[in-house]
């Protein structure tokens, strides 16, 4: 450690020109850790300046979630040290943290969801033996706290029924609750609408008006920009760039990302739709519990055109794409896929689908799109597995698989190009390029593409979209459902909304804005008022109720267990 | 060995783990053997020398593995499938009535192979019958394998004791036997084999069904890695929403891995019955049911690992008779004493040591890796390529965070760390996942042969014909039958 302190010297030039109390609410010197043989962090040194919001962005894999860990306790650094407003502090688990006033929210909530807000919040912070006391203080704190910040949330709800936005801000209450001075946001805005998303940046801006230290990960360039001081570009485990949000831009910050200049919004040519490929015909879908899933959905895709769903995860997009793939069999209406027809009481299997050309990159690759504990190789023929080319009768022939694995590899730069690395050792992007290359090896007809790009990072992500326009351009049908309107704009030919089961709104991607679309998946307008679905461009009536509003209701509507990236 | 992506090569996973975890359950037995006042390391001499010190011990101890590969086997497929085969011990036994009725049905009318072929069928066709029902109850209705299981166990003792009592009886019998069976009933014993070419081998019940055990090993493992079906089987086990979503019905994956695993099961019908008692009789399983899932945990659900696993557990068997005969203070209690801790160092604390052994291992390696730089100076020049390289940000630990999403259902009090996983276990095998329950059910052990009933038993029947120059401590051995008689301790669990 001591040879660590010795380069940077962060200390003596600034104490010279500012008073004391300009001292950096984080200081983090020399920070190095290792897992084995992967450098995660390579002598990270960082500033962060005490009533900012800073930024931290990289790819998956810079490096940021593990520096933070080490800030929240969860590893000990090799080698660094960690100054908390000057002072060197040792952090050894989350409870230093949280004594030296580092509050975190993780991506993945850690909330306990049969309790209520205040128990939540009081939980590992009771103060006396009984719960009752501590209740009738913690429910004045959280009061309090919601005034000051706007971080307005019924302290008696059951935490699982709130929506994703709210059990966000029930995390925040909770590291203040814990007086937090630091608070760290890991990718918080993976789950949220757009204008959820500029809610929580309201309460971002307002908790650092109040002197809070915010240290925001994310790889999202958009809210670096919009809400950020300052910004810290990781890559491959250091720090590559310190820039002043103010003096820099987003080209700017993903070239250093990446390492190299990406295309953020690249043009892809008009399309040229031919025949219908999939029609959906008043399709519903009823679950085991009685809730109406998808109710009377209707719309075509032609060949050589993309077709995106939009609208807040858990309306329903996931029982659609599953249907249609033939993992769930409809209960009512007709889909009719290139030529066959398929109705709840003749239904087809995945793997009938697939021999008719429908190919299907699902929108958790982590438990759908592949098996986590097979090699590449294994994952690269799943759904695939009874095909000829990979053996004889009951017989496998892995070398076959293992040599079409390395081709699909080649063909989609997944690195490290190794069949027999492990499936769950690849990196996000990774999996998902090596589930595109599976799919798209077959030539599909229609291909159904659910989150491409969910926690995959930008140089992935400019790959995978020219791939699925390429797949469009060459005739297929693809069906693009996200959350993520940025992709839905970027590529789609046209787009539907849906909501509570129900397309409520469709439109082509010229005269799709964000707004527009943001209305339509909280579903602010009339309910009965778009209930047309396949009018071409419907009406956008004012919104008769204002949008956070209806977005609580958007939310609380949609089912509560489907809700957030879990499918 | 190959990729630096895991934290330890396959070698030490493999090899030096379950090493080390027997030593450790080693020096706490020599610390127990110590307590009551026997030389610890006369008492593993005793052990290693009653189980291989000869070929009458070796012979017993391939004897004894021969069921628990073929429980073992049975336990791994259905693992691979997800599934926890608790009921080998009521397929082995009805595995064994299926042998049994062939052997009673064909023995004065066949020749032996036929009828040894016969019995293979029935073995399989009677396990995977017993196995059928709970799976299919799993598949379709949804009860718990585990619970089904065990409970066929109850009903495999209950119908086996009502048909021995009341269909196979010899009329005028007191004993719960059916006949003997002819002479053509029989599967060859290795001693008789040797013998013929003229190696001299004491008798034993060692007989060919062991090397169906193996031939059955090779199977399951062609099976579970070189066929469709296997692929279609692991992949159910490790992802059941993935295996859907391939196309792969799940109901049927269960079906299937039941009844394979029935079937193999049911095998140890054939060691027993037709190798070696040669009458249908009760009991004769004797916990080898229970044992093949401490022997699947220890093999690393690998068959060539049930194999080794197995012939452990028959040493320990064998070994721990021999020193119970030999240390009249170390009782047969402190025989299944010795079996339990070896089943809890390397089933349920298997990992316990895991950390430490990494650490050793990167420090080892650690110091290589320097060395190594010294001796290739060449690596330096290749390596300042520009930092864009995909090499670079090949398997950082932190590009996994998404994958450790169970994180988000269950919220921990505190939280995990998400990479860690990668480091402590990149690929556990299956056996790890598994809260390892097995152990309690499987530290009820078959029971050892008891010296003190050995005048008994010697009185109730006459010894098998004992070959000459076999030394008369040994053969003064209770012969194995009078095992199958005696109510079974487990029988009250």
């Amino acid at each position: 450690m001591d040879k660590q302190t010795t380069p940077p010297d962060p200390g003596a030039v600034p104490a010279v020109e500012l008073p004391a109390v300009e001292l950096p609410a984080v200081e983090l010197i020399g920070i190095d850790k290792r897992f084995g043989t992967v450098h995660a962090n390579r002598n990270v040194s960082l500033k962060i300046a005490r009533g900012s919001i800073h930024g931290i962005v990289g790819e998956n894999g810079a490096g940021k979630s593990t520096l933070m860990s080490i800030l929240y306790g969860f590893y000990e650094a090799d080698a660094g040290e960690i100054r908390i407003n000057g002072r060197p502090t040792r952090i050894r688990n989350s409870k230093d943290a949280i004594q030296a006033g580092i509050g975190m929210v993780h991506q993945h909530f850690m909330l306990v969801d049969p309790f209520t807000v205040i128990e939540n919040v009081m939980l590992g912070a009771e103060s006396g033996l009984l719960i009752r006391s501590s209740a009738a203080k913690a429910h004045a704190e959280i009061d309090r706290l919601a005034r000051d910040y706007g971080l307005t949330v019924d302290p008696d709800a059951i935490v699982g029924d709130l929506p994703v936005g709210e059990q966000q801000r029930v995390e925040i209450l909770k590291a203040l609750y814990r007086h937090c001075e630091i608070l760290i946001l890991d990718e918080p805005t993976g789950v949220l609408t757009p204008q959820e998303t500029d809610q929580l940046f309201q309460i971002l801006r307002a908790l650092k008006e109040r002197g809070v230290t915010v240290i925001l990960i994310t790889h999202k360039l958009r809210e670096i920009m919009a809400v950020t001081d300052q910004v810290t570009v990781m890559r491959h485990g250091e720090v590559v760039a310190e820039r002043k949000t103010a003096q820099t831009n987003r080209e700017e910050l993903a070239m250093l990302m990446v390492g190299r200049k990406v295309r953020l919004a690249p043009e892809h040519a008009r399309a040229r739709p031919g025949a219908p490929a999939l029609q959906v015909e008043h399709l519903g879908l009823i679950d085991a519990f009685g809730v109406k899933r998808l109710d009377d959905i209707n719309f075509s895709v032609r060949e050589g055109e993309i077709l995106g769903i939009a609208g807040v995860s858990g309306n329903g997009q996931s029982e659609l794409l599953e249907v249609l793939a033939g993992i769930r069999r409809p209960t009512s209406g007709v889909v009719r896929v290139l030529g066959r027809e398929v109705t709840p009481s003749r239904p087809l299997g995945p793997a009938q689908m697939r021999r008719l050309g429908v190919a299907h990159v699902p929108e958790d690759r982590h438990r759908l799109g592949l098996v986590t504990g097979f090699p590449a190789w294994e994952s690269a023929i799943l759904g695939y597995q009874r095909d000829r080319k990979y053996g004889f009768g009951p017989v496998m022939n892995n070398r076959a698989a293992q040599r079409d694995c390395a081709r699909m590899m080649q063909a989609f730069d997944v690195r490290p190009p190794q069949p027999a690395l492990g499936s769950s050792k690849l990196s996000g992007g990774n999996q998902q390029k090596l589930i595109l290359a599976r799919e798209m090896a077959r030539a599909p007809k229609v291909l159904l593409v659910g989150q491409p790009t969910r926690g995959v990072d930008i140089g992935a992500i400019e790959f995978i979209h020219s791939q699925i326009a390429a797949m469009r351009d060459e005739g297929s049908a693809v069906l693009l459902v996200s959350v993520e309107l940025d992709e839905i704009l970027a590529l789609a030919d046209r787009v539907v909304v849906m909501f509570q089961g129900r397309i409520v709104g469709e439109t082509t991607r010229e005269l799709a804005d964000e707004r527009k679309l943001g209305l339509w998946m909280a579903n602010a307008q009339a309910d009965p008022a778009v209930d047309a679905p396949d009018r071409p461009e419907p009406l956008v009536g004012a919104p008769v109720m204002s949008l956070g509003e209806a977005l609580l209701k958007a939310r609380a509507k949609a089912d509560p267990s489907k809700r957030g990236p879990r499918p | 060995m190959s990729a630096p992506a895991g934290p330890l090569p396959r070698w030490i996973e493999i090899g030096v783990m379950p090493v080390v975890n027997l030593l450790l359950a080693l020096i706490v037995t020599g610390l127990i053997v110590l307590a009551i006042g026997e030389n610890p390391f006369a008492a593993i001499g005793a052990m290693a020398s009653g189980a291989f010190g000869d070929l009458y011990g070796i012979g017993y101890t391939f004897y004894y593995a021969t069921d628990f590969i073929f429980t073992g086997l049975a336990v791994i497929v259905a693992f691979h499938a997800g599934l926890f085969n608790i009921g080998g011990e009521g397929q082995a036994y009805i595995g064994g009535l299926g042998v049994g009725i062939v052997a009673l049905t064909f023995d004065h009318s066949m020749a032996t192979w036929p009828i040894i072929g016969l019995a293979i069928l029935a073995a399989a066709a009677f396990g995977a019958g017993w196995a059928f029902i709970p799976a299919y109850l799993q598949a379709k209705r949804g009860s718990h394998i585990v619970i089904t299981t065990i409970m066929f166990n109850l009903l495999a003792a209950t119908l086996m004791n009502y048909l021995l009592v009341h269909v196979f009886r010899v009329m005028g019998s007191m004993e719960n036997t059916s006949r003997d069976f002819a002479d053509t009933a029989g599967i060859p014993l290795v001693n008789d084999l040797l013998g013929k070419i003229g190696i001299d081998m004491p008798q034993t019940p060692l007989n060919l069904s062991f090397a169906w055990a193996l031939i059955c090993c090779v199977g399951v493992w062609a099976y579970l890695w070189r066929s469709r079906g296997g692929y279609e089987l692991r992949a159910t086990g490790l992802a059941p929403r993935a295996a859907q979503y391939a196309g792969i019905r799940p109901d049927r994956i269960v079906i299937e891995a039941m009844l394979i695993s029935g079937a193999l099961a049911g095998f140890v019908g054939l060691n027993e019955i037709l190798g070696y008692h040669r009458q249908l009789l009760l009991d004769f399983v004797a916990g080898a049911g229970f044992t093949g899932i401490a022997v699947a945990l220890m093999g690393r659900n690998h068959p060539v690992g049930v194999v080794l696993a197995s012939i452990l557990f028959g040493a320990l068997y064998q070994g721990g008779g021999e020193l119970a005969f030999e240390m009249p203070r170390v009782t047969r209690d402190m025989i299944v004493v010795m079996q339990g801790l070896v089943i809890l160092f390397s089933g349920a604390l298997a990992y316990m040591n895991r950390p430490l052994i990494e650490r050793l291992w990167h420090l080892h390696q650690g110091s290589r890796t320097r060395a190594g730089a010294f001796a290739a100076p060449v690596a330096p020049v290749a390596a300042p390529a520009p930092p864009l390289l995909p090499t670079q940000e090949v398997p950082s630990p932190v590009t996994t965070i998404p994958s450790i999403e169970p994180l988000a259902e269950v919220p921990p009090p505190e939280p995990e760390p998400a990479p860690a996983p990668i480091v402590r276990s990149p690929e556990p095998p299956a056996a790890a996942a598994q809260p390892s329950p097995p152990s309690p059910a499987a530290s009820s052990p078959r029971p050892l042969p008891e010296p003190i009933e050995l005048v008994e038993a010697e009185l109730v029947e006459p010894l098998e014909p004992i070959p000459d120059g076999v030394n008369p401590q040994k053969a003064a051995k209770p012969p194995r039958k009078a095992r199958g008689r005696r109510k079974s301790p487990k029988e009250g669990a």
